[in-house]
This record gives C-alpha cells, sequence and structure tokens, in this order.
C-alpha cells in the first residue's frame, strides 16, 4: 500500500491533472491521513477496500441502489460506490471501523447486535453507517418525505417507526431483517436526542482529526 | 470505464474555459447519475471537470420575494431548507420523494436536472438507442415501455425524464440560469427539458460547455397552497411512474390559481395548460378536477403496456386537487 500518514497539508487544494490519468489526494478516513495516487476511475468505495483493506463498506449493486456501501462524508452519509475517490481529496470520511471506540462498540452496533438485526450480515455495515446519518439528520432538522406539513422547519424531526422506514429505505437488505433494523434503530433515537449515544460514538470515531 | 483526465474547476469563469477547450468533457456535480453512466459505457468523457467545489452552494432571497438556489446547493439542503419548506412545499417535497437519504446528500440542483432517462435501452450499451446512439432505432417502442411516455413522444423516442425535482420546478414557473462561452442567459423550466422530436439524443436546449450556475424561483403568492404526489411501484426509492405538483389558490369557492405539472409521462415536465385552463374560475370541485384532468389527457397516447398511466395521472389529479381545495 502506497500510503502514508504524512498531514494534511496541500488538503483542498485544486491539483490539475487534466491531461494524466492518475492524481494524488489525501484521504481523510477514521481519523488517519492517507496520500495516496489514485486512478481516476477509482471509486471511494473500491480505494477503501483494496488499497486501505477497510472492507466494512461492501460491494452490493456498485449503482447507488443497495446502500451496502455507505459511508459518512464530512459527516454526511453517502454512496462510496458513486464517489470518484479522486473527487474526495481533503474530505473527512467515516467508514464503520471507524465508529467504535476501541474495543467499545458504537451504541448502533450494540443494538443491531442487541436486537439480532442481521441475518448473513452483508447489509449490516452500510444499515449503520445509514442509521447514523439519518439519526443526526432528524437531529439536524432534515424532513423527510413522511414528515408531517405542520412539522416546524429547522426543528429537529422525532423518529418514529415511520420516519426510520423512509430514512433507511435507501439500504436494502436481501435477507429481509428491516423489522429487526427498524427497532435497532428505534432503540439509538430516544439517546441521540439526548445528544447521548449517536454522537459519542461518532466523536470516538476520530472524526475530529 | 476508460480512462480520464480530471480537473477542480476554480470558478464558474474557469469551468467554463475548460469546458470550452476540451470537446467532450463533463461537468462532475455530485457525479450519482454520471459516475452510474460511465460504468455502464453510455457515458466516456475525455476529462471530467469537478464543478462540485464552486461556491454556488448558497439559497439566496431575490429582491422580488423570489429566491435563487445555488447550482450546488445538495438536494436534502434544498428540501431543508426553510425557505423552501415554509414557502414552495411542493419542491421541498418533491425532492424527498426522489431518491435515497444517501443519494440525496451527493446529488447536486443542476445535476438532477440533468440526469438522463431510465429508459433499460439506453443504458445498455449492447442494445440500440436512439438516444445514446442516433439513428440505430428504439427498441423500447415494442420492448419494455411499461416506465415510459404517454404525452409528446416521438417514432423516434418514448423515454421519460426522471427527475421529481424538474417536475416541481416547472409547477412553480423556475428559470434555470446558464453560464456559457457565450454568457449568461436564463431559461424557463418548462422549456429547458425538449420533446425528443427527431433528435431524442437532446434531453434538453443546453448548449455544449454551458454550465448551469442557478435555479430561480418567483415569488410565492400568499393563498397559495401546493403539493406533490408520486405513484410508484413501492412506497419509497423508487421513481416515479406518474408523479403530479399541484399549485392551487381558491376564493369564494372558485379557482383563483392553479399550475400543474406531472412527472413520469413524457420527455420532460408536463406543464398541464389545457388542464389549468379549464380550472381557472371554475368552481373548485372534484368534478372540476376531473374534467380538468381529462382535458390534459385527452392528448395521451399510449404504448401497449403503459395505459395504465392515464388512469393513475387522472387519478393523482383529482385527488391531490381535492386535498389542496379542502386546505383552502
Ligand atoms: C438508485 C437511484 C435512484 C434514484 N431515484 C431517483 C428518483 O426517484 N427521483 C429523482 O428525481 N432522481 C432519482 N435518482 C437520480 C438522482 O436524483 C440523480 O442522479 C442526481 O440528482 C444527479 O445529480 P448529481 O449532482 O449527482 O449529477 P451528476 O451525476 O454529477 O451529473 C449529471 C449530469 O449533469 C451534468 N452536470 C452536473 N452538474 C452540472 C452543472 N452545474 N451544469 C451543467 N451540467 C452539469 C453532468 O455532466 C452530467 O451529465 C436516483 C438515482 C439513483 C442512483
Ligand atoms: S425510448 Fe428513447 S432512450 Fe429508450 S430505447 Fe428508445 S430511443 Fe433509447
Ligand atoms: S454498492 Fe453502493 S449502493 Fe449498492
Ligand atoms: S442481513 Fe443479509 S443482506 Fe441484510
Amino acid at each position: 500500500m502506497d500510503s502514508s500518514n504524512r498531514p494534511a497539508g496541500g488538503a483542498g487544494v485544486p491539483r490539475s491533472a487534466a491531461t494524466g490519468e492518475r492524481s494524488e489526494v489525501i484521504l481523510r478516513v477514521n481519523g488517519t491521513t492517507y496520500t495516496l495516487a489514485v486512478d481516476h476511475r477509482a471509486t471511494l468505495l473500491d480505494v477503501l477496500r483494496e488499497r486501505l483493506d477497510l472492507t466494512g463498506a461492501k460491494k452490493g449493486c456498485d449503482h447507488g441502489q443497495c446502500g451496502a456501501c455507505t459511508v459518512l462524508v464530512d459527516g454526511r452519509r453517502a454512496n462510496s460506490c458513486l464517489l470518484l475517490a479522486v473527487a474526495q481529496d481533503g474530505r473527512r470520511l467515516t467508514t464503520v471501523e471507524g465508529l467504535a471506540d476501541g474495543l467499545r462498540l458504537h451504541p448502533l452496533q450494540e443494538a443491531f447486535l442487541a436486537r439480532d438485526a442481521l441475518q448473513c450480515g452483508y447489509c449490516t455495515p452500510g444499515q449503520i453507517c445509514s442509521a447514523l446519518g439519518a439519526i443526526r439528520e432528524a437531529a439536524d432538522g432534515f424532513p423527510s418525505y413522511v414528515t408531517p406539513d405542520d412539522a416546524r422547519s429547522g426543528a429537529p424531526v422525532e423518529l418514529t417507526d415511520d420516519e426510520i422506514r423512509e430514512r433507511m429505505s435507501g439500504n436494502l437488505c436481501r435477507c429481509g431483517a428491516y423489522p429487526r433494523i427498524v427497532e435497532a434503530v428505534g432503540d439509538v433515537r430516544g439517546a441521540a436526542a439526548t445528544g447521548d449515544a449517536a454522537d459519542t460514538g461518532s466523536r470516538g470515531a476520530g472524526e475530529a482529526s | 470505464m476508460k480512462p480520464f483526465g480530471y480537473v477542480r474547476a476554480g470558478s464558474v469563469a474557469h469551468a467554463v474555459q475548460v469546458a470550452a477547450e476540451r470537446p467532450g468533457a463533463r461537468f462532475l456535480g455530485g457525479g450519482t447519475n454520471l459516475v452510474d453512466l460511465m460504468k455502464l459505457g453510455v457515458e466516456s468523457p475525455p476529462l471530467l471537470i469537478d464543478v462540485s467545489r464552486l461556491p454556488l452552494d448558497r439559497i439566496e432571497e431575490l429582491p422580488d420575494g423570489g429566491l435563487r438556489i445555488g447550482a450546488m446547493v445538495r438536494n436534502s439542503d434544498l428540501a431543508a431548507a426553510p425557505a423552501v419548506r415554509d414557502r414552495y412545499p411542493v419542491l421541498s417535497q418533491a425532492v424527498l420523494s426522489g431518491a435515497s437519504g444517501q443519494l440525496r446528500n451527493t446529488a447536486t440542483t443542476g445535476g438532477n436536472l440533468l440526469q438522463r432517462t431510465r429508459c433499460l435501452y439506453f443504458q445498455d450499451v449492447t442494445k440500440p438507442c436512439n438516444k445514446r446512439a442516433p439513428g440505430t432505432g428504439c427498441p423500447a417502442r415494442e420492448g419494455a415501455h411499461r416506465d415510459l411516455a404517454v404525452l409528446g413522444h416521438s417514432e423516434h423516442c418514448v423515454a421519460t425524464q426522471p427527475s421529481d425535482l424538474a417536475v416541481a420546478l416547472a409547477a412553480l414557473d423556475a428559470t434555470v440560469h446558464l453560464h456559457g462561452p457565450d454568457g449568461e442567459r436564463g431559461v424557463p423550466v418548462t422549456t429547458f427539458h425538449r420533446l425528443p422530436g427527431d433528435r431524442p439524443d437532446r434531453d434538453t436546449v443546453i448548449r455544449t460547455g454551458e454550465l448551469i450556475t442557478a435555479v430561480e424561483l418567483p415569488p410565492a403568492l400568499p393563498g397559495l397552497h401546493m403539493r406533490y404526489r408520486k405513484a410508484r411501484d413501492r412506497s419509497s426509492f423508487a421513481f416515479a411512474l406518474v408523479s403530479v405538483a399541484a399549485v392551487l389558490a381558491v376564493r369564494d369557492g372558485a379557482v383563483r390559481h392553479a399550475a400543474l405539472a406531472y412527472g413520469g409521462l413524457a420527455h420532460r415536465p408536463w406543464r398541464a395548460r389545457a388542464a389549468e385552463a379549464v380550472l381557472h374560475g371554475a368552481s373548485a370541485t372534484e368534478d372540476t378536477f376531473a374534467r380538468a384532468a381529462d382535458a390534459e389527457l385527452a392528448a395521451a397516447r399510449p404504448l401497449r403496456d403503459n395505459g395504465f398511466k392515464v388512469a393513475l395521472a387522472r387519478g393523482l389529479t383529482v385527488g391531490v386537487l381535492a386535498d389542496l381545495a379542502a386546505r383552502a
């Protein structure tokens, strides 16, 4: 692996590579800074898995349809299979590997275990990263298609089961563990509303690096 | 995927200049459609001009009471903006009805408007398709066209425009702002997307090298009620079979203002002028709403497997207008 832990001094500086096929990028993943040359065609998902050995994010469809590749980019969830790695230069990235604080699992990971919210587990890293993003979005006042019309703009949205289902619809589970996934996310929403669990865990993710 | 160059635009002028110098170059917004199409081999640009970090990511008040939405505003930020939710709820609802939370966090306003059709043949480079490879034919006409057009299609292409955002913008009389080698111009959203005619390869009237910089909304008049309703094969994370964006004002039982646009029916968001003509001044009853829908849908020419869309559009129209009238 041609990655190193050099500090992200030049992050965000446009590097013109209009004619070349590769560019050097700085990726800040789970608090570690990697400087590496990437083929412009490489997706973030492929770079995470094949260059950085972070195989938590999974390749399900490779077309934005299943959510198995979900990671957080600058704190917001995204499908890493549709992101070009070269375009993520300087971004703060969190994968499922970055959620636990040492041996202490993230509350969402605990909840998925406690609720047995998986069968094969292939979709689970994406589900958990997506749930973390969804909980934050609701707390930050982002509405969903099922948020009532009369909800006050900008106010935190209460994560009812309907809200969880709608907000998690970008994550498919071929094993059909949906009822338990909704329960697991529901277990954490209360804690999140009081500024507890999801927040603490994500700070443990090294995002403040 | 074929190898390509990558350059990050430092300014609008820089982006437009590089695009003018490199034929075939593509602007990269969120990439949620472009990267997908590059993987499929449908797009193979020699150069990507990354415009996603341009400072066009703000929503600003206009002096006339309207709103200017920067082209790089992410779909989720657009849907959440209080000015949009409070004054143009149909726009917020349309955006939230599309794609997934992950995709909306990445997708940009400009890229959303320019997303390509989801016609299966268009996405499959082993198949003929007049839109992707002009002159090769349109297998959808006799093949898989259940999701495709019933209005305004041509013998050359029966594709539908997939953006939910565009449908709401059409009902709101928004304007697309473009910056190109020949300067700046504004185009009404209702004429931005084209009908296929004999040039289905051209989705919109955008010229080579033009960058979308913003979308502007006219002021939302007081007393307007609006809603987006979308019928699809599953209740979330699916493209529209039919959708309708409706804006209605009723006074003393009569329709004072009505704007309707359909998604999923045509190659562009379909502004329903014939229906609006029936609605204006008429009593706000279900009977009027049904007559309005029928007036518009009389022009429908369904294909073998998509006739259901006509009945679906009629039902959606009556339902959504009745709901809005009940609130008025
Ligand atoms: C699984 C899936 C489900 C989806 N479901 C829906 C849905 O239900 N409803 C819906 O509306 N959409 C849906 N989408 C589509 C999604 O909304 C679009 O992919 C997205 O909005 C495109 O925005 P982007 O910024 O990622 O565009 P990009 O992929 O970056 O760009 C799209 C096109 O626009 C060009 N472009 C980008 N920005 C500009 C600009 N500023 N000026 C000029 N040209 C520009 C690019 O060159 C490219 O040709 C879905 C997508 C996926 C993958
Ligand atoms: S409908 Fe249009 S996009 Fe689909 S195959 Fe025919 S020409 Fe191609
Ligand atoms: S692998 Fe990215 S959404 Fe399926
Ligand atoms: S647990 Fe198997 S795909 Fe979700």
